[in-house]
């Protein structure tokens, strides 16, 4: 097992793993989105409160978890590369930046969709909703560092910095519905032990959930390439493939 | 039909928040898929 993580760190190993597995996890998240979807938009029934608009959720829900959860694999790879100066938990932390901001975005934009006709606004600023906002600025902030230096690796260690200690934020956007009177709604899907839906509302969006997992994995491991590629592009490794892959281009 | 497009007068928020989302994954997954391809391409056009 740990021979096998410690091969995957290498980075043509982890180039061609990425390369065998990214086209069958974007695949199935396409398929998995388009059948969660399907049911979301026409199988699952109406909320008895907020009627058809609580469809929202199967796009809302999914990018919000997503976006607490790649901003924590970010500063889990952030701290692997501060303490480790692991070369590819740099390249992984820098690969998942610009797909948690787009998840990010796409959970305030819903979110703006969902609460003009439920709360009569489009924003207000709420402690669920003005943590979300800090963390789009993290994800930001990790993107604009991790490329603001010369020398790439002392780059991604100035970012590492921002991923580590916006940690602290991740909790925050979590629990601010406990903590503080908010007007967002508390956790009705992820809330361990006792989900506040119905299975029929809930299975389709465990499968969005899912699809958009897939999809955010698949971008990473994409993201991810190019960045070795970028660092390494003076290597034996990066040349071989180089010449192999031109030769297969159209 | 019209009325399930409708989404009981939801029906503007509810697709605009799902052709948005829809926007944001096709194009972080094809960004990303798209950027690996051409940095062997523009690699080659470097050399």
């Amino acid at each position: 097992m740990w021979t096998w993580f410690h091969r995957l760190a290498s980075p043509p190993s982890f180039f061609r793993f990425a390369d065998r597995l990214a086209p069958w996890v974007g695949g199935l998240g396409f398929v998995l989105l388009a059948i969660g979807w399907t049911w979301g938009l026409v199988y699952a029934p109406p909320d008895y409160q907020q009627g058809d608009a609580f469809r929202i959720i199967y796009v809302h829900v999914p990018a919000a978890a997503l976006s607490l959860g790649l901003y924590t694999g970010m500063a889990i790879a952030g701290a692997c590369a501060l303490i480790w100066r692991m070369k590819l938990a740099e390249v992984v932390m820098l690969a998942m930046a610009p797909v948690g901001m787009v998840l990010t975005a796409v959970t305030l934009l819903t979110g703006m969709l969902w609460g003009k006709p439920m709360w009569g606004a489009w924003w207000v600023w709420d402690a669920r909703l003005t943590a979300e906002l800090v963390l789009l600025f993290l994800f930001l902030g990790v993107i604009v560092l991790g490329d603001a230096i010369e020398d790439p690796r002392r780059s991604a260690r100035a970012a590492a910095w921002i991923a580590v200690v916006g940690i602290v934020n991740v909790p925050i956007v979590k629990f601010s519905v406990n903590w503080w009177n908010s007007l967002h709604q508390g956790a009705t899907v992820l809330s361990f032990g006792k989900p506040a839906i119905t299975v029929d509302m809930a299975i389709p969006l465990y499968i969005c959930l899912l699809a958009t997992a897939l999809l955010a994995a698949h971008a990473v491991l994409r993201r991810a390439q190019v960045r070795l590629l970028q660092r390494e592009a003076r290597t034996q490794w990066v040349k071989a493939l180089r010449a192999q892959e031109l030769g297969a281009l159209p | 039909m019209s009325q399930w497009l409708a989404m009981g007068g939801y029906g503007a928020y509810v697709w605009a928040s799902f052709a948005l989302t829809a926007a944001g994954l096709v194009w972080m997954s094809l960004a990303a898929s798209r950027a690996r391809r051409n940095w062997f391409r523009n690699e080659d056009e470097d050399q």
